[in-house]
């Protein structure tokens, strides 16, 4: 029996000519993430084990990403906790206010990940590299510390789910709508403890962005990771932006899956998922008017140049409703500079839209825009758990950079044909 | 080792920021992470928590976001294990990971109600319910783990 795309890059990484699913294995990692929450629970660990060194200084990234720039005092401290402990051991990609991005958005931009990787990383969505062919995982804060340490974290080789995508999406209809609909299919915990592979035709029709969407939400699956299959966009993409070599891993044949998919891109709707959970998927014929009171854009689902392009063509001449207050969140600084460069902020500021600097911010209730009891958004993020953008009596909807700025524009929950 | 103690039963999908919402991760000391455990689902769960109570869920338990300060909120709240009948796997390794023993049992997911008082048989998996008078088998970890959580985490374990 062959191997799945996941099981090759675990087994080439553990030294091991085969693994198979429910093996546990001592891997190696090629880079070790974490950010200004989940560091400094780390960073305790590491100085309270008496560590004094890290695996390798060029492997170890620290992102300042989910509350900043600082929202108070503690925020703060536990910010300057990262950037001593990445001065002291030298880290060179640490990325704090004025350099930074949303950790997911910035890693791949930076060309710190590249196909074939092993990466673990302090924050669930760190799922998302799966788009570039690596395998990547979110962690807990100990697994960090000690990869940080060692190089190596322990994993239970995962069986895997297929995706056998075709077709093309229609206008207006992104690939968040796909996961968005995946997710609704197989619920929060469908691919638990399992890899998400995504392959076939269809592949073709869905930038390196999309898949990078994707990927980002298969934890809302349960999933271990999200992985496509590399193709020539996915090289372009890699060798555009890294020196580092690469690895392209391939699905054996004969590997064996626990189920497999097949996803016509083209039957796919606009979909938003209710809370309060992701998994509560619905198409427009399928509820009626919500009016909303808050609209956020951004985050590292969905708070990419293409994302911010697509929302301000909804939004061009046209306004926020009354009583709407929508945030526009660029998830990196090039980003940033490239939506200024590109007039797309003008567009916003037009609209009535706020722009922020790149962060997490709202996307879990951090700062930058907390709901108050009662109060329902629409949000391009991944989450819509109880209190997940502030008060544990708010609603969030979660919905594509379009949906999310038709919504905007109505303030109720609209697809794009009812403003174009 | 063994855990024994009163039951505070959950449903399907308690995620990790209902276990501790991200207002409160801009810190990392266990004590002020405890104080706000559960809060956004059970205002009441930290007055009524004692040291060496046990938490049942549901499916899926501790879904959502990769934050450790989850498993640190509940231990250090009291909870001396969580049941399920399926853990989210970051949660899962996380507790392994700090030593939070956890274990996985439908069954006894089903039958325990809250305020039950439960025994957990880490070793054998064996999970008896004094209130009710049954018995059921959950699965125990193999051994790679059980030596993780034997020596109280994974770092200790690294030594």
């Amino acid at each position: 029996m062959g191997m799945t795309m996941t099981q090759k890059i675990l087994a080439a990484h553990a030294g091991l000519e085969k693994v198979e699913a429910g093996q546990l294995i001592m891997a190696n990692l090629d880079l070790v993430l974490g950010n200004d929450v989940t560091s400094p629970v780390a960073i305790n660990e590491f100085n309270k084990a008496g560590f004094d060194s890290v695996f390798d200084k060029k492997k170890v990234t620290m992102v300042m990403d989910h509350f900043t720039p600082n929202k108070d005092i503690k925020a703060a401290t536990q910010c300057k906790q990262c950037r001593d402990f990445c001065g002291h051991y030298d880290i060179e990609n640490y990325f704090d206010v004025g350099d930074m991005g949303v950790e997911h958005a910035l890693l791949p931009e930076k060309g710190l990940v590249v196909t074939g990787d092993l990466v673990i990383g302090a924050d669930s969505h760190t799922c998302t590299y799966g788009a570039l062919g690596a395998f990547s995982t979110g962690v807990g804060s100990t697994d960090m510390c000690a990869g940080m340490a060692t190089g190596k974290a322990w994993f239970k080789v995962p069986s895997a789910l297929k995706f056998n995508l075709t077709g093309k999406l229609n206008k207006y209809v992104s690939s968040k709508d796909v996961i968005l609909h995946i997710i609704g299919m197989i619920g929060v915990d469908g691919a638990l403890y399992k890899s998400m592979e995504f392959s076939g035709d269809g592949l073709k029709n869905l930038t390196v962005e999309d898949r990078l969407c994707m990927a980002n939400m298969a934890i809302e699956a349960g999933g271990k990771n999200g992985i496509f299959a590399v193709d020539e966009k996915t090289i372009e993409f890699i060798e555009a932006r890294s020196n580092k070599p690469y690895t392209i891993y391939e699905a054996d044949e004969d590997a064996e899956y626990d189920e497999v998919y097949n996803i016509d891109l083209s039957k796919i709707k606009p979909t938003v998922a209710f809370p309060h959970l992701p998994e509560n998927a619905k198409t427009f014929d399928e509820f009626g008017e919500i009016k909303i009171d808050q609209v956020v854009i951004g985050s590292c689902t969905n708070g990419r140049i293409e994302d911010l392009r697509a929302a301000s063509e909804i939004f061009k001449d046209k306004k926020v409703a009354n009583g709407v207050r929508c945030i526009v969140i660029p998830a990196t600084q090039k980003i940033w500079t490239q939506a200024m460069d590109e007039g797309l902020f003008k567009i916003f500021m037009n609209a009535g839209c706020a722009v922020s600097t790149p962060t997490c911010g709202p996307c879990l209730g951090g700062h930058m825009g907390i709901l108050a009891k009662g109060e329902r958004a629409v949000a391009t993020t991944n989450r819509n758990f109880v209190g997940r953008m502030g008060h544990p009596e708010s609603e969030v909807y979660l919905a594509s950079p379009v949906v999310a700025a038709a919504s905007a524009i109505t303030g109720k929950i609209s697809q794009p044909s009812e403003v174009m | 080792m063994k855990a024994l103690g009163k039951v505070h039963k959950y449903g399907d999908n308690v995620d990790t920021d209902v276990i501790i919402p991200a207002r409160y991760l801009n810190t990392t000391d266990h004590k002020e992470l405890a104080a706000h455990c559960m809060e956004d689902i059970d205002l009441d769960f930290i007055n009524k928590v004692k040291d060496g109570d046990i938490m049942v869920a549901e499916a899926n338990f501790g879904c959502g976001s990769s934050r450790e300060h989850a498993p640190i909120a509940l231990k250090e709240s009291g909870i001396s294990c969580v049941i399920a009948k399926t853990f989210a796997r970051i949660f899962y390794r996380n507790s392994i990971n700090i030593g939070l023993p956890i274990i996985e049992c439908a069954e006894a997911s089903e039958k325990i109600e809250s305020g039950d008082e439960v025994e957990i048989d880490f070793d054998t998996g064996l999970i008896t319910n004094k209130t009710k008078n049954e018995t059921y088998q959950g699965q125990p970890f193999p051994e790679f783990l059980i030596n993780i959580i034997n020596q109280n985490g994974l770092l200790n374990s690294l030594k």
